[in-house]
């Protein structure tokens, strides 16, 4: 599973380059989720689970670690499989559910991810089970004396979930390279952090395990990049797990099934959009020098082209066979 | 070749196991320096070391989604559930989790991995050490079931299931840990998971069980035979797959069919078994097949005259094969 090539760099010591890359992936995963909602809307697309803004606290934490890490994405984590590599191709179809799919072979629903090569681990519906593998690859991990690190990733809400006390409980005993990292997006579909803990920042638990914890702006790639690097370093030098919390908004519905004008204030989810995450990481490298506007303008025309593309793919591309649904429930 | 109990054919099984590959892990509650509640890991932790042998926190959901991601990254990981009773914390992370994570990964990722459990009551363990929930993963395509009623078995299918190359969970009934005793061949062996074994032949009805039933199955045999009937006794062995060509060939031949189990009546091992032989061989039957089980209460309880009242034994198996040879 492992592979050779390496790269993880402090926020600080970023190449222009790698900002660039981590623009790009942020805008690529916000276009292939805007796009997906249309087709829904449209009647293409049976259901969409949105990553729209995260992308910096997922491609922040999804670019900082090594390609012989593990990750352990949520169905949320668009943002996190692109820094890895997922192509808007792949994102369609999944959407469409068809065979070509990587992830799945178009058997599960969207945002459902996993791929081996990339060291990407399956995931499934039910929330917080990915968080205990993540303890049991981290223990396989150390038991060969690798020196890899497992991050996974869940919302809030998910923190109230047996798995993820059992979890951080088995990752503190024996100090494992875990991170866990929660994506706050201070509502579990509808239920507002204040129905999930009575603490104010899912950080403090880590107190209670005796590990590392640390609240950092969600929205801000390098906090994000750099949180995540230093807590690897850490877990790396057998220090011990740590619990991070990136705490974002989602800006749109939970899903596409969901109406969120019924548990939040429009004024509410427009503040958040002042604050969205691309406008920022685009502030940032026109002031940096890193595109400039011209080169920014023909970066937004070449993604939007490249996701354009793809969805003319993935609708012509076929559905997996029916007699192909009994394979692969054991070994062959 | 020399006689043993069963639990030694577990406890040889993971010791020659963990000395070939060393892949394979333990971890559950007390299995360390205890050498587990019922003895199956002493000594594996003084000769392999508290890495591999593993002294888990007390959650079972945890012993099952850590050996998940344990076997995710390479490692072949036997997870011991203290008692099956105590397994539905796991049920998520087992049947969500083990059992589809190579069909919904579309064959990327698999899970080789063991959930061992001891099962099973007339130990007095009432309502919470004496369950039997093989039922409930029955259901579960993805998942494979074994359960050992001798020690030479106990020893090759727990090796099979280390092997294998998915979930596997093995039963164990408690009360045959040192009730059973038995010879296991010596060197290394396994017994093919999906095979049922032939216990004794006969003519008259064919008596499918597994576990401490198939136990209790061969001696109600050897009781009819002093009545001259001629009882088959088939050990299951595995419960997922079903060995579906052994089950219809004995009916074949005896044309008459009891399936005994401990668990609750209503959709339990019986029931499939039961499904099984009226749909491919109903024409083969000269009387319909009978289920022999515990009664469908909650659980089984404390004392002595309920619990015998609900455990089946070779007295109620010889009952019930009179009845069915009379209808």
């Amino acid at each position: 599973m492992a592979r050779t090539k390496t790269r993880a760099t402090a926020a600080t010591a970023l190449t222009p380059d790698a900002v660039r890359k981590a623009y790009r992936d942020m805008l690529l995963a916000r276009i292939i989720d805007e796009r997906q909602w249309v087709l829904n809307r449209a009647g293409k697309a049976p259901f969409v689970i949105p990553c729209r803004g995260h992308e910096a606290a997922q491609v922040g934490w999804g670019s900082a670690l090594r390609d012989t890490d593990f990750f352990l994405p949520y169905y949320r984590d668009l943002g996190v499989v692109v820094a890895r590599g997922y192509t808007a191709r792949q994102a369609m179809l999944a959407l469409l559910g068809k065979a070509e799919d990587l992830t799945s072979g178009g058997r599960q629903m969207p945002g459902h991810y996993g791929w081996r090569e990339r060291n990407i681990i399956t995931g499934s519906s039910p929330v917080g089970t990915q968080v205990l593998h993540a303890v049991g690859i981290a223990y396989a991990s150390r038991l060969r004396g690798e020196d890899s690190v497992a991050a996974t990733a869940l919302g809030e809400g998910t923190t109230s979930q047996g798995d993820f006390h059992e979890a951080l409980n088995w990752a503190s005993i024996y100090k494992l390279p875990v991170l866990f990292i929660v994506e706050n997006n201070e509502y579990a579909i509808s239920s507002p952090q204040s129905r999930e803990m009575a603490v104010q920042d899912v950080s403090e638990r880590a107190l209670g395990y005796g590990i590392a914890g640390a609240t950092i702006d969600g929205n801000d790639y390098f906090a994000c990049h750099e949180a995540t690097f230093q807590a690897a370093e850490r877990a790396r030098r057998s220090e011990g797990p740590t619990l991070l919390e990136f705490k974002t908004y989602r800006t749109v519905p939970h899903s596409s099934d969901d109406d969120d004008r019924v548990y939040r204030s429009r004024e509410e989810v427009e503040d958040w959009k002042q604050k969205d995450p691309i406008t920022r990481m685009q502030a940032h490298v026109l002031a940096e020098g890193i595109l400039t506007k011209q080169e920014d303008e023909a970066l937004w025309r070449e993604v939007k082209a490249e996701v354009d593309e793809a969805i003319t793919y993935a609708e012509q591309a076929p559905y997996p066979k029916v007699e192909d649904m009994y394979r692969h429930v054991y070994a062959e | 070749m020399a006689v043993k109990n069963l639990i030694d054919g577990v406890r040889e099984a993971m010791h020659e196991e963990m000395a070939r590959d060393p892949r394979v892990v333990l971890l559950g509650e007390d299995v360390g320096i205890r050498g587990g509640v019922f003895r199956a890991s002493e000594g594996l932790v003084g000769e392999f070391g508290e890495a591999r042998v593993i002294d888990a926190p007390l959650g079972e959901s945890g012993i099952a989604g850590v050996a998940i991601g344990m076997a995710l990254n390479g490692l072949r990981p036997i997870a011991e559930m203290q008692f099956a009773d105590f397994i539905h914390p796991a049920f998520n992370q087992i049947v969500s989790e083990a059992a589809k994570i190579r069909y919904r990964s579309n064959n990327d990722f698999h899970v080789p991995m063991v959930i061992r459990a001891p099962f099973g009551g007339g130990v007095h363990g009432a309502l919470y050490h004496s369950q039997s929930v093989e039922a409930f993963f029955m259901h579960v395509p993805g998942l494979k079931i074994v359960v050992p009623s001798t020690p030479a078995d106990a020893k090759g299918l727990l090796k099979s299931a280390i092997r294998d190359e998915d979930p596997v969970m093995y039963f164990e009934h408690k009360r045959t840990y040192r009730l059973v005793r038995g010879e296991i061949p010596d060197g290394d062996f396994t017994v093919p998971i999906g095979k049922a074994r032939t216990v004794r032949e006969g003519k008259d009805l064919s008596i499918f069980a597994y576990g401490l039933m198939a136990v209790f199955a061969e001696q109600a045999a050897l009781e009819l035979e002093k009545e001259g009937v001629s009882a088959e006794v088939i050990d299951l062995r595995t419960l997922l797959p079903l060995d579906r060509e052994a089950i219809l060939s004995s009916i074949g031949k005896t044309h008459r069919g009891l399936v005994v189990y401990e668990a609750n009546r209503t959709m339990g091992a019986g029931a499939e078994v039961a499904a099984l032989i009226a749909e491919e061989a109903l024409f083969e039957l000269d009387a319909p097949v009978r289920r022999l089980a515990g009664p469908d209460l909650p659980a089984m309880p404390f004392n002595t005259v309920q619990e015998e009242h609900f455990m089946p034994n070779p007295e109620k198996i010889v009952h019930a094969a009179r009845e069915l040879l009379a209808s």
